[in-house]
């Protein structure tokens, strides 16, 4: 059972970093979106900064939901679906490993390169390692919230933006409870670590909550 | 007992532990409408069902039923004998049209990644690839490859892992002549060893004592 699970997330990690894999796509999405900002806010530093954390948790949490769709649709659409099915291990692990190497894939990058990123908006220097933390444990939360949107769309043909505009509105809590984390870390009258508390427990949560829910989608799709 | 296959390869073999399914009454029901209803069969160790039926008359649609993708809209599957627990998808292999190939993954790779998540490890995906006749292929990204090569290296599946029964969606489909005679030889030795096979198909497997089951007129 454990060597299905390491297979799924093994076979995922190849197909990301082969070509038109879409793991680097997310990557210069958000890249694209964090450039543009300061183009159209104008080159106000102290607006940019204080605005820079919201700026980069909207951009990651967008880049994160654009691949959603595929996560499960392009194994339902070649039959990769049906062998996972016909394996011994339970649907939920085998959506807990495919959510896994999607967070891989996705929010580790991009959390890794948020640092990076952050001078484009003028980041304040302490603000910058609570941003990768809060990105760290927020976006295997929007992995998974989107696990269970992408199970539900598996086999819709022609899915396209259906997931991210079910998912989107799901992913609030994460994004309220991320930026007030981030900016917290920036003064302010509360503490850093009371909402980055609540956003661990709403990662922890959203694993559960998303694997469960996705497999459930993926038994009963038709 | 030691098989050979095609004269390629040696394979290692036992039979398996004896299981029957039984399909009753089965119904389906696809956008609204009643594709068939009342089919019943049963299928054994060593036994070949031909599935026939005309273009549209369920027959995808009962192999994805006996799979555990479609829920019958009518009757049961039971499977009778060996482990209580035991759906009939866990111990089945199912090649379908839609092969379960990814593109950009080499043969070795997706064999290696069926045999992994299906089990029962038998053969090699290199011994495999050899029997269906690529081994030339291993290394090749399968989106490199013919229809006819693809429908292959879903084949050599067959053989990565052991499980008794063989649900077949059309296997003959953008096979050359030799290798639809490379299948029928598969198929002999896989019912020799006990096994199950059931395939929807239009032509003749090209085996002998298949029992016939038809959908519709």
């Amino acid at each position: 059972m454990r060597r299905a699970f390491l297979a799924i997330l093994k076979r995922d990690l190849a197909l990301a970093g082969r070509a038109g894999g879409g793991g680097e796509l997310a990557l210069v999405f958000f890249l694209t979106l964090v450039v543009l900002v300061p183009f159209a806010l104008g080159p106000d530093l102290n607006l940019l900064s204080r605005i820079g954390p919201a700026i980069l948790w909207l951009g990651a949490l967008l880049s994160v939901l654009i691949g959603l769709d595929r996560l499960f649709q392009s194994d339902e659409e070649d039959g990769s679906l049906d062998l996972i099915r016909a394996s011994a291990l339970p649907l939920e692990l085998a959506v807990l490993s495919k959510g896994l190497a999607h967070w891989l894939t996705t929010g580790l990058p991009l959390a890794v390169v948020s640092p990076l990123l952050g001078l484009l908006v003028a980041l304040p220097g302490e603000g910058v390692l609570p941003l990768v933390a809060t990105l760290l444990v927020g976006t295997p939360a929007l992995s998974f919230i989107g696990a269970g949107g992408a199970a539900l769309a598996a086999s819709l043909r022609r899915g396209g933006l259906i997931v991210p505009v079910l998912v989107a509105p799901l992913t609030v809590p994460v994004l309220i409870f991320g930026v007030s984390a981030a900016n917290a870390a920036l003064g302010g009258t509360v503490p850093f670590l009371t909402p980055f508390l609540i956003l661990c427990a709403i990662s922890l949560m959203a694993i559960v909550v998303g694997t469960v829910a996705a497999a459930a989608a993926l038994r009963s799709a038709d | 007992m030691v098989v050979c296959v095609g004269g390629s390869a040696v394979l290692r073999q036992e039979t398996f532990p004896p299981t029957r399914l039984h399909a009753e009454n089965l119904a389906c029901r696809r956008g609204g409408r009643l594709i068939f209803e009342g089919l019943s069969f049963t299928l054994g160790q060593a036994e070949a069902i031909a599935l026939t039926g005309r273009n549209g008359a369920g027959k995808s649609s009962l192999i994805a039923m006996l799979c555990g993708r479609l829920r019958p809209d009518g009757g049961a599957i039971r499977l009778e004998g060996g482990d209580e627990e035991a759906q009939l998808a866990e111990i089945s292999h199912l090649v379908g049209h839609r092969d379960g190939l990814k593109t950009a993954l080499t043969a070795r790779e997706n064999l290696a990644f069926a045999q992994d998540v299906l089990g029962d490890a038998a053969a090699t995906p290199e011994e495999a690839l050899a029997v269906v006749g690529l081994p030339h292929a291993a290394e090749l990204p399968v989106g490199y490859l013919s229809a006819g090569q693809r429908r292959r290296v879903a084949l050599a599946r067959l053989l990565v892992s052991r499980r008794p029964y063989w649900l077949l969606d059309e296997p003959m489909s953008a096979l050359d002549a030799a290798s639809q005679l490379m299948l029928a030889g598969l198929m002999r030795d896989h019912l020799a060893q006990g096994g199950a096979i059931l395939a929807a198909t239009h032509g003749p497997l090209g085996l002998d004592g298949t029992r016939e089951v038809r959908i519709g007129p």
